[in-house]
């Protein structure tokens, strides 16, 4: 809830920049590039969803369905249809925005914790239907032979291009949400954590902003997914099953819901584990998360953005103990 | 005594509140005019509380209307009540703990101030002059209430009796015609107590209009014009503050629940 400074940013953005050119030269991290493109993506889901969770007090079960929404409306309509990608993104993009206003509104007009039971039911919906309506998704064999993306002509044809197109989406998204959550917006959103009567009687609209966050945690979904489906140019339905978004829950947890950078840590850790690290464990992967998450909710309920804070009192209490 | 709703700011007219079994409220009629202060006394349990949820929109009557510069409240949501002019403060405090004095009072200029999440996240020009003018807006307020040196504490900080008043500046923010006050004195020292008497004189000595609960019967003969006593929901009486002290049924009523 601090005021983020440009500092951060810059420095974030420089360690982007060279980072393809650093993995390049090393040949032990040669394939980080590739892991860092899935980073990115994920990093816009859980911008959205630490949003939603950590100032708006929800929690959505139910991401990997936008974000399989993304990812097949986007192939769907490039593969049959032969449309431009980027329209198709944006399509996508409505398409979601409006499921998730439809799902988001009745529940959360209600108190409590509606909205991690509609996401809950809509998440397994979403998922059959992917898995059932092979004339349109493929079924369980998914898409393939989705087109990659360009701009104005220029291929993104390596995985060094898809990586700056992919963090360039994660720093306007991050600036945005920056920006949202240093205003008045944010304080609003701020305030109906903390207190939704007290917010309501000043006269913010509680249920509009929720209604807000949670259609806008959507649509970073789909972006998401749409930029997945155009980098591997294949799409099956076992992307986008609860397990992940119980796994984009994990990463918020894991980095900090209450800061932005948080969501980013989150991803990054989760996704280099799973990607890289957790190879030998195979089907006891699950596991570990499920570790992960047991211990940093009972040692680490800030995260880990929490932790020097943490580790500081700790070291303050120390030192007038003696 | 002339009716028109010109002069009454609020009419409460046949509201009943029955929770389950329980009536909370039943019939307490009674009318508000425009720049007094109005006191609403009684015992616990009495539905004072109650009265507030749903003049402020909480809760819907199970019967009755109230008005609101002769217009029915019914079909208005929490929020758009305050965007209309009343305001509140909560019997056991609801300050946004975390956030800092400042920042408590600026968010009840959202009721003034629209807000919205594109232009925030695009920093349109016109976001940063709207933060600055906020912000001097809630720097008056804090000037005003006497808390203009804790700007920047989080309000968690703050003891107790400053944390009532940061409520009423918060509830201020709103710029309200009428603002309910839920027992703002409970809890104070007799110090605190005066500094509370003396806001809540000074806030209606700007022309808004207070409807206060309140145990502290010093604080109710000192300040307010007219006092309505509600016992088991129901009104027992009505009038000025001589008159209260006086009545009998008053008395039996105060000295019937302590017994
Ligand atoms: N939300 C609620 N649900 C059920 N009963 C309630 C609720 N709010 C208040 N009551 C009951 O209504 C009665 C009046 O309460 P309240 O308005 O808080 O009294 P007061 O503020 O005068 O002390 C009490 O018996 C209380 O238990
Ligand atoms: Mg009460």
């Amino acid at each position: 809830m601090l005021r983020i400074g440009k500092l951060p940013i810059a420095l974030f953005a420089g360690f982007i920049i060279i980072f393809p050119w650093v993995a390049g030269k090393v040949p032990a991290i040669g394939n980080y590039t590739d892991i860092m493109v899935f980073v990115g993506i994920y990093c816009l889901i859980t911008i959205g969803l630490g949003l939603l969770m950590g100032y708006a007090g929800q929690i959505s079960v139910g991401q990997a369905a936008f974000y399989g929404i993304g990812a097949y409306v986007s192939a769907i309509l490039t593969t049959r249809y032969g449309l431009n990608p980027w329209f198709c993104m944006f399509i996508a993009v409505l398409v979601t925005g409006t499921i998730a206003f439809l799902v988001g509104t009745p529940s959360l007009k209600l108190k409590g914790h509606y909205l991690a039971m509609a996401t809950l039911a809509f998440g397994i919906i979403v998922f059959i239907i992917f898995n059932e309506e092979i004339q349109w998704t493929g079924g369980p064999d998914g898409m393939a032979d989705i087109p990659g993306l360009s701009i104005f002509g220029f291929e993104l044809d390596s995985i060094e291009k898809y990586f700056y197109l992919v963090w360039g989406f994660v720093f306007v998204i991050l600036i945005f949400t920056i920006n949202v959550i240093q205003s008045d917006a944010g304080r609003a959103l701020r305030a109906i954590h903390t207190s939704e009567a007290a917010a309501n009687s000043m006269g913010v609209n509680v249920s509009k902003f929720k209604v807000l966050v949670f259609v806008y945690s959507a649509i970073l979904a789909s972006l998401a997914g749409s930029l997945y489906a155009h980098y591997l140019n294949f799409i099956n339905p076992s992307t986008f099953d609860l397990f992940f978004s119980i796994k984009l829950l994990i990463m918020i947890a894991l980095g900090g819901m209450y800061n932005i950078w948080g969501a980013i840590i989150g991803a990054g850790i989760i996704t280099f584990l799973s990607y890289e690290w957790l190879h030998y464990f195979e089907e006891f992967e699950v596991i570990v998360y499920g570790a992960i998450l047991l211990v940093v909710t009972i040692f680490l309920p800030n995260g880990l953005v929490g932790l020097p804070g943490m580790l500081k009192e700790l070291f303050v209490r120390q030192k007038s103990n003696e | 005594m002339n009716d028109t709703t010109a002069e009454n700011i609020l009419e409460v007219q046949g509201v009943v509140m029955a929770f389950g079994g329980l009536m909370a409220l039943f019939k307490p009629d009674f009318k508000v005019k425009r720049g007094i202060i109005k006191a609403i006394i009684g015992p616990n349990g009495a539905g004072k509380t109650t009265l507030f949820n749903i003049i402020t929109g909480f809760f819907t009557p199970t019967e009755g209307t109230v008005r609101f510069k002769g217009r029915s409240i019914k079909k208005f949501k929490t929020h758009e009540i305050a965007a209309r002019g009343i305001s509140r403060t909560f019997q056991t405090v609801e300050l946004f703990g975390n956030m800092t004095v400042l920042e408590n009072v600026m968010l009840g200029c959202h009721t003034r101030v629209p807000t919205s999440f594109m232009a925030s996240g695009f920093r349109l020009p016109g976001a940063k002059r709207k933060e600055e003018e906020m912000r001097d807006r809630a720097l008056n307020i804090l000037k005003f209430i006497g808390l203009a040196d804790k700007f920047e504490e989080p309000a968690d900080n703050l003891p107790l009796g400053q944390q009532k008043m940061l409520e009423i500046g918060r509830a201020l923010a709103t710029e309200p015609e009428l603002i309910c006050l839920d027992e703002p004195a409970a809890g104070l020292n007799e110090t605190e107590t005066y500094v509370a008497s003396s806001l809540i004189k000074a806030i209606n000595a700007k022309g808004i209009t207070v409807l206060l609960v309140e145990h502290d019967m010093k604080v109710i003969m000192n300040i307010s014009d007219e006092i309505v006593v509600l016992n088991y929901g129901q009104k027992i009486a009505e009038g000025t503050p001589e008159a209260i002290r006086d009545n009998s049924t008053v008395i039996e009523a105060y000295l019937g629940s302590e017994a």
